[in-house]
């Protein structure tokens, strides 16, 4: 088997601040394979967006390691770091705020281009061709982001992140500021471009229904954690981690009658203050399934079955919460 | 079942533009009514406007609350109906709450204002209505500023100054869209809570089908500044008739079907509301044709069931 292209080891990013040291992502191990796309969820404050950012080297890490393509990131200096940024490219959340609003479409795309090394006739042939495979036309080269709708921003900013030939693509909340049927549109964008080309992804989102549709691995991240990660199916229909349940239960089915007949697990409380997280597990103060160790001890990621991995003290105490128990 | 709230032919014009153009509308006593749609379709405008908080806005049609039309009451009458018969909860607590004045005031002020009480007896109540609505310590919360708190307990701060004076009717606009997904199911059955125990009328704006199956008895889908279909909320999610709503429920991706298949789309994106004639969903309709250029009229297809559409489904 070929090595993972993407592989954390350790990764912690703290930040100091006013009131004691931040801890945003507090040792997350992880490896994405080359041509899988990797769902990411969790709540605000989770650590998402900053180990998104940290995988496509927007954040250093304060411990640990990124290796991309079996090389150590930190480690990269001149043309190997310009290649690593041509290879690891980032889609915002937010499309008008990542496009210069005096910019046109095409300048963005040369420039991004143009910083990359291409030359500009290069860039010139290559606008129009990247713009055509994020869905747009070609003819969009010369608006101004304002001229355009959101959607079509967000094929701009796809376009953008494609047009290097990237192999790794991080995808930080794509359609999260985007209208019900425009957000459709973007998901299948980002899921032909992944079939079309191979693409290893990060696809990160709150939207538990977004993340089904795109990715067959997922993630759950809570504090500075991953706490759940598991093949789609196995996280969905039999989560091992009372945090996963809790989140699947609180998303809301566009079906009345299924609406009234499910039970919710209502969490009490909110997420903790990550710059002072709770002893033992982090989660443990609003756990359903809380027992003593749990406010002693950390749990460690442990195997469940070859695929499943949790870091819960009772994973088989989950089924409890969700009815299936 | 009496009617609480009659809309009729509600239009709201800034300038040229007309946000809201003929939208009509009943709710009964107690009744919990959804108003979704997409951005710029008009249904955050529909809820300022019945509530008289739009500036230069030329208002149209009749509102009757309890008899008296919202849309005709001069300024004095409507202060009085604000906060005391109608409460209002809205998307982003941390704007909509004064940072500079304790949130247990704010609460209180509502009280004092619409109940005539004093500061002791306002400042109890304030208290009750924080147990109420599940804020923990409440004593403590109280002297808190906004930014003291998260923004799920903003937003039960924000609800329990909208049922202070046990209102006939909330209007809640995209109550949860800024919380998170768990954060947002503890709001959510908190709204339920307090509207059934006060007996509360609900409008329920939000663009999030979801939310509206679980909370909604009825439910109005709105385009381009007009209703383009309204039924009972287990009809419409059972057989839903416009083609912009078929369109709308088959771009949300489920939870646990259909993952590998790509999802239905709605070609195009939102346009506001302009004043094109004929349907104004046609320029994106996949059943769209020569007589779309008029505008079809909301009609019954079944009973207490409306659509806005040539050829419904």
């Amino acid at each position: 088997m070929s090595p993972p292209l993407v592989e954390v080891i350790g990764l912690a990013r703290h930040y100091r601040t006013g009131r004691g040291v931040l801890r945003a992502l507090d040792g997350v191990d992880l490896s994405i394979e080359q041509g899988e796309t990797l769902g990411l969820v969790g709540e605000s404050g989770s650590g998402k967006s900053t180990l998104g950012r940290t995988l496509v080297g927007l954040q250093v890490p304060s411990l640990g390691k990124v290796r991309f393509d079996g090389q150590d990131t930190s480690l990269a200096t001149g043309e190997v770091l310009r290649a690593l940024r041509r290879r690891r490219q980032l889609v915002f959340q937010d499309p008008s705020g990542a496009l210069n609003p005096r910019m046109t479409i095409g300048a963005t795309l040369t420039e991004h281009l143009r910083v990359q090394g291409w030359s500009r006739s290069a860039a010139r042939t290559r606008v129009p061709e990247v713009l055509e495979q994020a869905g747009l036309p070609a003819a969009f080269g010369p608006r101004y982001p304002h001229e355009i709708s959101g959607g079509q921003r967000q094929r701009a900013v796809i376009a953008r992140a494609i047009s290097t030939d990237p192999d790794f693509i991080v995808a930080d909340e794509p359609v999260s500021a985007l209208d019900v049927s425009t957000r459709a549109q973007i998901i299948n964008l980002l899921r032909s471009l992944q079939r079309a080309r191979g693409l290893t992804m990060l696809f990160i989102s709150h939207d538990l229904g977004v993340v089904a549709h795109t990715c067959r691995q997922v993630a759950v991240m809570y504090l500075g954690r991953i706490v759940e990660l598991a093949p789609r199916e196995a996280l969905f229909a039999a989560p091992r981690h009372p945090y996963t349940a809790a989140l699947l239960s609180a998303v809301p089915t566009a079906d009345p009658v299924r609406e009234r007949e499910r039970s919710r697990i209502i969490l009490a409380g909110e997420t903790p203050d990550p710059s002072d997280p709770p002893s033992g597990c982090r989660f443990h103060p609003r756990c359903p399934l809380a027992t003593e160790i749990c406010a002693r001890v950390d749990p460690p990621m442990h195997n469940v079955d070859t695929v499943h991995i949790t870091a819960c003290h009772h994973p088989d105490r989950v089924d409890s919460l969700t009815g299936r128990g | 079942m009496t009617a609480l709230l009659e809309v009729e032919n509600l239009s709201v014009a800034f300038g040229a533009t007309r946000a809201v153009d003929g939208v009509s509308f009943t709710l009964a006593e107690g009744e919990t009514l959804g108003l979704v749609g997409e951005s710029g379709c008009g249904k955050s405008t529909t809820a300022l406007a019945l509530m008289r908080l739009l500036h230069n806005a030329r208002l149209g049609g009749t509102a009757l609350f309890g008899g008296r039309d919202l849309l005709a009451a001069d300024e004095p009458a409507m202060r009085r109906i604000r906060g005391a018969e109608i409460g209002m909860i809205f998307q982003d607590p941390g704007t909509a709450l004064h940072p500079l004045i304790r949130v247990g005031d704010q609460v209180a002020e509502v009280v004092r204002t619409h109940l005539g009480l004093g500061a002791a007896a306002a400042r109890a109540r304030a208290l009750d209505l924080f147990q109420k609505v599940g804020i923990a310590a409440p004593e403590q919360r109280l002297r808190a500023y906004p930014h003291e708190l998260s923004g799920g307990m903003c937003q039960r701060v924000m609800i329990a100054a909208a049922i202070a004076c046990s209102p006939r009717l909330l209007l809640a606009d995209e109550p949860t869209t800024a919380l998170d997904v768990t954060v947002q199911a503890q709001i959510l059955d908190l709204i339920r809570a307090v509207s059934r125990d006060a007996g509360s009328a609900v409008i329920l704006i939000t663009h999030d089908l979801g939310v509206v199956a679980g909370m909604t008895d009825r439910v109005a889908v709105m385009y381009a500044g007009r209703i383009v279909e309204s039924a009972a909320t287990d009809t419409l999610f059972a057989r839903p008739s416009h083609p912009y709503t078929r369109g709308l429920l088959g771009s949300v991706p489920a939870l646990d079907s259909g993952w590998d298949e790509d999802l239905a789309t709605i070609p195009g994106s939102v346009q506001t509301a302009a004043d094109t004639p004929g349907c104004r969903f046609a320029p994106r309709c996949p059943l769209a044709s020569d007589i779309c250029r008029e505008s079809p009229a909301l009609l019954e297809t079944e009973p207490g069931h409306l659509v806005a559409c040539w050829k419904p489904a």
